[in-house]
């Protein structure tokens, strides 16, 4: 392949007397992540921006192809890194979705527990860094407290604190301990308190009403037009959760509120992340109290379903169940069909959308990442606003480039 | 939503064009001639679908009993009702050229060059049509299924750049 670096491309007539170019990214601190802007600056004033994505890019879509349903799970871990757990229920409920399984009562909340763990992890995050950005390292450093308890449960369900790899087709790894359980009773407890601080910290702090309010505003068309989801959709007005709207898991079972906000800027983003947290620690307690107890795989599943651990060891009928479902050769067959299937992830609508020609692995297997459709975003967002708030408005539409690339 | 319903809603708006409909548990997909995939996606959004959720194509190349290469799909929502609906259509070496939605849907601007980047196809009209993810000079289309998963060695062959050159 020919490869040479290309020629700087010709400005044309948009260029003026007196623009700055500037390179924003792609190390940057404040990308958070792998990517680079190029802004137009008329003095402090932003023109226009063009971001320029695929530093991260390595290629997940095309091992989907050569790794089976079980073994892509390892993967889909590393695209959203905030939110591991919740892209690993994405992409099995995709697969369920299409192989026609129904999961166990017990299954359905340890994954709705999870997911919405998840939901609290991803914001803390995003809140926590929106604010680091704009100014307010305090905040930032409360909910990454947070953050850290909820690592250590992740680290107790599944052994490993970043890319648990939990999930597996029809059901889970494990199944939850008690000790888990109490871990997580603990944290709901605690956890409005960490947040009662920092809405003191920062819903009526001036400086940082003053950064995001009114700044990178998305109405509500733009919001539809341009695809977006999740709590960017939201917080201009689009009353759409998948949750609520398709439901999937046990979200039918509970009582919760879809938050919405009408004025769509940076601080509206912000607020919703806010108050979802508390709906999802709502979620998380009514799911706790009426967790119902039984296997984690349905029963008649077969092959599909991987033996536990202690039977492989221990039994030789564990150990030839266990090769009959990862031999490629004895592996059950999927149906010859395509299957798009959607679930809310923290930052918006995520959904694979799978190809089978009847192995126990994707054909093709195409994820639709929020991230990539909120940045395409961006430079609408951007337009007319200053340098300053290029980082506000970036942080709140937490985007992770690992899932942008892929 | 029933069948009928959507039937009403859809369906009966399409029938001037040669389309044809299947449904795959509870998932409504319609197949479309490339020609007429424009005034088919401009008839579905005038019925309400708003929101194009994505792009995608899939390489047809090993698939069993497959007669078209390339398979382009359209992903559609309306955002009031919550109605999904997948348009697929196939592609053919060498006409590999569908028109732009760029102008029905902002959302499309990045995922046609997505699919550009990952197959090929080339979209008519979109107003800033380049890779998105890869090199500008990367001259193959990766997911494509006669490329290897290995690459073809792109990464060996990358010119380095050294402290002192650059």
């Amino acid at each position: 392949m020919p490869l040479e670096l290309l020629a700087p491309e010709a400005e044309g007539d948009s260029k003026r007397e007196g623009l700055w170019t500037l390179n924003f990214g792609p190390q940057h601190p404040a990308t958070h992540t792998t990517l680079r802007l190029v802004l137009q600056l008329d003095g402090e004033l932003v023109l226009d921006a063009e971001p320029d994505i695929g530093y991260l890019h390595s290629g997940f879509e095309k091992l989907a192809e050569v790794l089976d349903f079980n073994q892509y799970v390892t993967i889909v871990d590393r695209m959203n890194y905030i939110s591991p757990l919740a892209n690993e229920i994405a992409w099995h409920h995709a697969v369920e979705k299409l192989l026609d399984i129904e999961l166990t009562p017990r299954c359905k909340y340890i994954r709705t527990i999870l997911a919405e763990l998840m939901r609290i992890h991803d914001h803390l995050l995003c809140v926590g860094t929106c604010i680091l950005d704009v100014g307010g390292a305090t905040a930032f450093m409360y909910f990454f407290n947070e953050r850290e308890r909820i690592y250590e449960m992740c680290e107790r369900v599944s052994g490993q604190r970043f890319h648990t790899s939990f999930t597996r087709v029809g059901g889970l790894l494990y199944d939850v301990t008690d000790d888990w359980l109490s871990m997580v009773r603990d944290f709901v407890k605690r956890f409005p308190q960490t947040y009662d601080d920092v809405c003191r910290l920062v819903l009526k702090n001036r400086i940082f009403i003053e950064r995001t309010s009114g700044v990178g505003v998305l109405s509500r068309e733009e919001a539809i037009n341009g695809g977006a989801t999740g709590p960017v959709a939201r917080a201009s007005g689009v009353q759409r959760d998948l949750r609520r709207d398709e439901p999937y898991l046990a979200y039918d079972d509970f009582d919760f509120d879809v938050v919405c906000a009408a004025a769509g800027d940076c601080f509206s983003r912000f607020h919703v992340r806010m108050l979802e947290m508390m709906e999802s620690l709502k979620i998380i307690q009514q799911a706790l109290e009426n967790l119902p107890v039984g296997p984690i795989f349905p029963e008649g599943l077969g092959k599909v379903a991987l033996p536990e651990k202690r039977e492989v060891y221990q039994s030789i009928e564990g150990l030839i169940h266990h090769f009959e479902s990862i031999m490629p050769n004895r592996q059950v067959p999927a149906p010859n069909e395509s299957m798009y299937a959607a679930t809310e992830s923290p930052n918006g609508e995520l959904g694979y959308y799978i190809v089978s020609d009847g192995s126990f692995r994707a054909y093709r297997a195409r994820t639709r990442p929020p991230s990539l459709v909120h940045f395409a975003l961006f430079p609408q967002l951007i337009r007319g606003c200053m340098l300053s708030d290029v980082v506000a408005v970036l942080g709140s539409l937490n985007i992770i480039a690992a899932e942008l690339d892929r | 939503m029933s069948e009928s319903d959507w039937q009403s809603k859809y369906v009966q708006r399409l029938t001037r064009f040669t389309v044809s409909f299947t449904t795959y548990r509870d998932q409504h997909r319609i197949r479309v001639e490339p020609q007429e995939l424009k005034q088919v996606l401009r008839e579905l959004l005038d019925a309400g679908m708003d929101m194009l959720i994505d792009i995608t194509a899939v390489d047809l190349l090993e698939y069993e009993g497959a007669t078209d290469r390339f398979e382009v799909i359209y992903c559609l929502l309306n955002t009031e009702s919550g109605e999904r609906l997948v348009v697929r259509t196939y592609l053919n070496e060498p006409d590999m050229e569908l028109p732009s939605v760029t102008d029905l849907w902002r959302a499309a601007d990045w995922l046609e060059r997505e699919v550009y980047d990952m197959y090929g196809v080339r979209f008519i009209g979109h107003p800033n049509f380049k890779r998105l993810l890869l090199p500008q000079e990367f001259a193959s289309y990766p997911l494509r299924k006669d490329y290897p998963v290995k690459g073809r060695g792109e990464r060996h062959n990358f010119p380095v750049i050294t402290r002192a050159k650059s």
